[in-house]
């Protein structure tokens, strides 16, 4: 008897199975590649349907009986209600243009992360069940039944899109496949199927305010140790104010960078550059009940965003300030650019934002009243309100990842370079077909950010990673700059694993290590107890 | 002619297939991508594949430096190992040199017996590299499961533990009773 | 063999072969001359408008631009006001440029390591300029015949003609934009065979139009070139179907029958199918409206109050820890 030929085992480890169509290729939920299932009390405490145990891995989702309905009026419902949506179904014509543009694609090589491909698992089924020519044509137009199989098909791969919008930039039309996504996520909510990233903070900020699930005594005990920690580094004692009526200004940001490493350094950055305004006659107070500027509920949907995001108005209303200053987060800030106004206001109770030590006015910002702090931070710098000593950061030679929200939701591209530039003496774009509108994702976003698909994360980090280790080989870039605090927790394990050197860090937390604070005993550490620039021992 | 300077004129040659062997373990439409798609930024999978495999070819040919072949092997590998490979499948791009190299030769030249014993050389050195791309395998996979042990603790219990929220047990247990 | 064009390519060279089998040997010149195009018009008419009423109907609840430059914010910022328009002129230039040069298409700029970033000619920009060609040439094509459907033809018709003759080459001249919009159809379907990521997201519904309007430019041309046929009497047909004063003169060509049963196949096709691209991309609401929502309220019309968390039900819960940890509170 003999074995099989040396050259047939080595064709089989090569072995690539012949191309079929899309349609014909069955999912395979890969480990590594998915998050898991929600968690049922999630589910309830916030009142959507289908709460229950269920495992993506398994054969049997639980489904409710008459799902396929659900799916069929959803479609439909949400066809009549988003002009998008029913134009992103009918337009595409497949050019191909956007086929290369998403990070999941590059990082992953499956093609069903193509964003024409992600869209045409949804178009297909439309085609079947809405348009003419797939009720008659059937394959041959490009239609598909929605079966079990398919349902899975599309859960998996849009919990593969992290919404980023960089294939819309491509688009001739426009198609953005985000608002595709989010329309996939709405009807999976409608199962009781979304991921438990995002249930659970999505429960925990309903109830507490932040995704952590930090209660009011303990988001004030955390704040204060970072008071403490702040005299310890500067000498100098900040004092926050919590829920204050009468303040002028509420200043919401994510959680994350109350509870999480390195964002943790960016919220003493507030702290200190609030304290420093102080005198100037800043009056900024933070909640404990809109201790939340994320939004988990933009993933799950758009009624879900509105009930998290209604918080920062009604807060704002009950402590009667003029206006809401923003920190330093991606997908909060497209929720506040491009729904918050139009879901939750108008915001007729505050005033039109003006800051109080410049005096300029934020037109821009006139309806939904609500500033971002690069803005904020950089009119102050503009109009010389900051004593700063750039030297204290010559030790980092930094690189600025515009997150994608920010960017392509809204076109902050010059506030944040210019903070950067008044607080870094060394300061290195990466290549121009990876930042600004173009910029990649950080992997992580819209709620992917969990641990169990690390494998997801990293491939889809390929190619920020790749065009950071560019400027880290080159310019010996060190530090990464981001605005988002999904970026602070996924860029870090991202550069852990492709480009080991480089650390991240907020804008306000550089900010707060040049800031010269009137009083200040010698800094000779950086907010993280590093020495500071000549300060090594 | 000794082999090392034969392929060398044909160097170019034989990474370019080389670099189609990596691609071809893609599916078809994401292979034609990363041949075709030339910026480095655009297709991060094909950019560091042709500069490792340039590199590799370099050291086969040349010093065989250590140091350097891993530099060059790292970051292919690396990429592979998060992606939807077996070890064997991530690694095995590297064995099919051999074949290439042989395709490179003349039929008379295997009736050399300096030819052949330098091959067989040549295919210790491939050995060779194989063996340390299983060993970055490994390595980045078990960087992946501590960055996933790691990712929660750092994330908040740091920031916890620093706030002093998290009770510590003390230094000298509870006296059993 | 590729079964997505190849029913496609069965299907065009099905609807050649009912054409001038019809006309020639069934002698059904009335049906595809009067009857045929007359019914593909009216299908095009009240398809396109039935499918933009269709997306007019689903309103724009939210204001969902995609930002592609500088946001205008402080004064001595500049903004981009093209890519991130904040005013209505601001879509209407960004429109201009999308709807008539593809602007996103040409977006694709890529960079070579060392030497900075710089434009050349990858793959994506050469579909922005087959898809240029293509439309525009198409565009030129359509307006050219106006001729056929006006008396006394208009001078700007003459003028596009001369120009679009000005090679010069044969007799009758050959058109530059014919030319053009074969060579872009059958560049737009070797991109579609060729390109692997291409191939794969194709269906045959990418193929039909492609070799449709192959068939159209095909036959536009072996009428001017080749079978010559009678250009009095095609003149005769069509200005007798913009008169509605239909009449069939004799002996046109079948040729002739097939390019407009062709055209009419495409006409009646167009509002069930992607060509629709054309009306929706001024519907799309990441294109067509001004980034400036945070200036000026965006109103929903099916906005609903939802069910939240409030604030007298938050400190319900922890108002005795809030107490302890000094946090103001409501009700004490």
């Amino acid at each position: 008897m003999s074995g099989p030929k040396p050259k047939e085992l080595i064709e089989k480890i090569d072995y690539n199975p012949p191309q079929k169509g899309w349609m014909d290729v069955p999912v395979k939920i890969r480990k590594g590649m998915y998050c898991y299932a929600s968690n049922p009390k999630s589910v309830e405490y916030v009142h959507l349907p289908h709460a229950r145990p269920w495992n993506p891995l398994e054969e049997d989702w639980k489904l409710p009986d008459n799902w396929k309905e659900i799916v069929h009026n959803a479609f439909r419902e949400r066809l009549d209600r988003f002009r998008s949506f029913k134009v992103f179904m009918d337009i595409c014509v497949r050019c191909g243009a956007c086929a290369d543009k998403c990070h999941f694609f590059i990082g992953t090589g499956d093609p069903k992360n193509m964003p024409v491909l992600r869209a045409e698992l949804l178009r297909s089924v439309y085609r079947n069940d809405f348009t003419t020519a797939g009720k008659i044509l059937g394959k041959v137009a490009g239609a598909r039944e929605l079966t079990l199989d398919v349902l899975k098909e599309w859960w998996y791969y849009f919990f593969q899109c992290t919404e980023c919008r960089r294939c819309s930039v491509f688009c001739p039309y426009g198609i953005d496949t985000a608002e595709i996504t989010i329309m996939a996520r709405e009807i999976f909510n409608l199962l009781g199927l979304n991921i438990d990233w995002i249930a659970t903070p999505i429960a925990n900020c309903y109830r507490t305010g932040n995704h952590l699930g930090i209660q009011p005594h303990a988001f004030k005990e955390m704040i204060e140790f970072f008071v403490d920690d702040i005299e310890e580094k500067t000498g100098v004692k900040v004092e926050p104010s919590f829920n204050k009526k009468g303040a002028d200004i509420l200043f919401v940001t994510p959680s994350g960078d109350v509870f999480a490493d390195p964002g943790t350094y960016t919220a003493m950055g507030y702290l200190m550059l609030f304290h420093y305004l102080k005198e100037q006659g800043l009056n900024v107070t933070w909640s404990t009940y809109a201790s939340e500027g994320g939004n988990f509920g933009f993933f799950t949907s758009h009624e879900m965003m509105k009930r998290l995001n209604a918080k920062m108005y009604a807060e704002a209303k009950r402590l009667g300030v003029k206006w809401i200053l923003g920190g330093e987060c991606g997908h909060m800030w497209r929720v506040i650019n491009q729904y918050m106004d139009t879901m939750n206001g108008p915001a007729d109770f505050l005033e039109e934002p003006v800051s109080p030590i410049t005096g300029t006015k934020f037109t821009n910002a006139k309806s939904t009243k609500m500033v971002h702090l690069s803005e904020f931070t950089a009119d102050l710098i503009y109009h010389n309100k900051l004593k700063i000593d750039k030297s204290r950061n010559d030790n980092l030679i930094v690189t600025y990842h515009d997150s994608c929200n920010p960017a392509r939701g809204m076109g902050l591209f010059d506030e944040p370079r210019y903070v950067i530039n008044s607080v870094c003496n060394h300061f290195h774009d990466m290549p121009r077909n990876t930042i600004r509108e173009q910029t990649f994702c950080c992997g992580s976003g819209s709620g992917l950010n969990a641990g169990e698909d690390t494998e997801l994360r990293l491939c889809g980090g390929l190619p920020r990673a790749n065009a950071v280790k560019h400027v880290h080989e080159k310019f010996g870039v060190n530090m990464l700059a981001t605005i988002c605090a999904i970026d602070r927790a996924a860029l870090p394990p991202l550069m852990d694993y492709w480009v080991p050197g480089v650390g991240v860090t907020g804008l306000t937390e550089m900010v707060a290590n040049a800031l010269i604070m009137p009083g200040e005993a010698e800094r000779t550490t950086n907010l993280r107890g590093e020495p500071l620039s000549g300060m090594e021992e | 002619m000794r082999i090392e300077e034969l392929l060398a004129q044909k160097k170019t040659a034989i990474i370019d297939k080389w670099f189609d062997v990596v691609a071809d373990t893609y599916p078809a439409d994401t292979a034609g991508f990363i041949k075709r798609q030339k910026d480095p930024f655009s297709n991060p999978v094909g950019g560091t594949t042709q500069k490792g495999l340039t590199g590799l070819m370099d050291e086969l040919l040349g010093e065989m430096n250590h140091d350097k072949i891993d530099s060059f092997l790292d970051p292919i590998i690396r990429i592979r190992a998060v992606q939807d490979f077996t070890p064997s499948k991530a690694t095995s791009f590297i064995f099919s040199l051999k074949k290439l190299v042989r395709n490179q030769l003349n039929k008379s030249d295997f009736n050399e017996y300096r030819i052949l014993a330098e091959l067989s050389e040549l295919d210790l050195k491939i050995d060779l590299i194989g063996l340390m791309a299983f060993d970055i395998y490994m390595k980045c996979r078990e960087k992946i499961y501590q960055i996933k042990a790691n990712e929660e603790k750092n994330r908040t219990f740091s920031a916890f533990e620093r706030a002093g929220l998290i009770k510590e047990l003390p230094d000298s247990g509870p006296e059993l009773a | 063999m590729n079964v997505k064009y190849m029913f496609s390519l069965v299907a065009v060279i099905f609807l050649f072969l009912l054409a001038y089998v019809g006309v020639e040997a069934a002698g059904l010149q009335v049906l595809f001359g009067i009857v045929i195009p007359y019914a593909a018009l009216l299908v095009f008419i009240i398809g396109v408008i039935n499918r933009v009423i269709g997306w007019a109907r689903s309103p724009v609840p939210f204001r969902i631009p995609s930002t592609c430059g500088q946001q205008r914010s402080l004064p001595w910022i500049k903004a981009s006001e093209l890519d991130n328009p904040f005013t209505t002129q601001g879509v209407v230039a960004r429109m201009f440029l999308e709807v008539l040069f593809f602007r996103s298409l040409f977006r694709n700029t890529t960079s070579k390591l060392g030497e900075g970033p710089k434009i050349y000619f990858s793959l994506e920009l050469w579909l922005w300029l087959g898809a240029l060609a293509f439309h525009w040439s198409f565009l030129t094509v359509i307006v050219r015949h106006l001729r056929l459907f006006t008396e006394p033809v208009p001078f700007w018709i003459g003028l596009l003609e001369k120009a679009d003759g000005f090679f010069q080459v044969g007799v009758p001249g050959i058109f530059l934009s014919g030319v053009v919009l074969l060579a872009a159809v059958f560049y737009l379907f070797l991109r579609r065979v060729i390109i692997p990521q291409v191939n794969y997201v194709s269906l045959s519904q990418d193929f039909f139009p492609l070799f449709l309007i192959f068939g159209i430019a095909f036959t536009g041309i072996l009428m001017r070139h080749f079978a010559k046929i009678d250009v009095i009497g095609a003149k005769q047909l069509t200005m007798g179907l913009v008169t509605f004063h239909p009449t069939i003169p004799q002996g046109i060509g079948g040729i002739f029958y097939v390019h407009i049963f062709f055209v009419s196949v495409l006409l009646a096709y167009f509002p069930f199918s992607k060509l629709m691209h054309m009306g929706g991309i001024f519907m799309s609401p990441t294109r067509n409206l001004p980034c400036n929502t945070r200036a000026v309220r965006h109103i929903n019309p099916w906005n609903y109050p939802v069910e939240t968390h409030t604030y007298e039900e938050y400190e319900e819960e922890f108002r005795e820890k809030m107490i302890e940890a000094g946090l103001p509170v409501e009700k004490e």
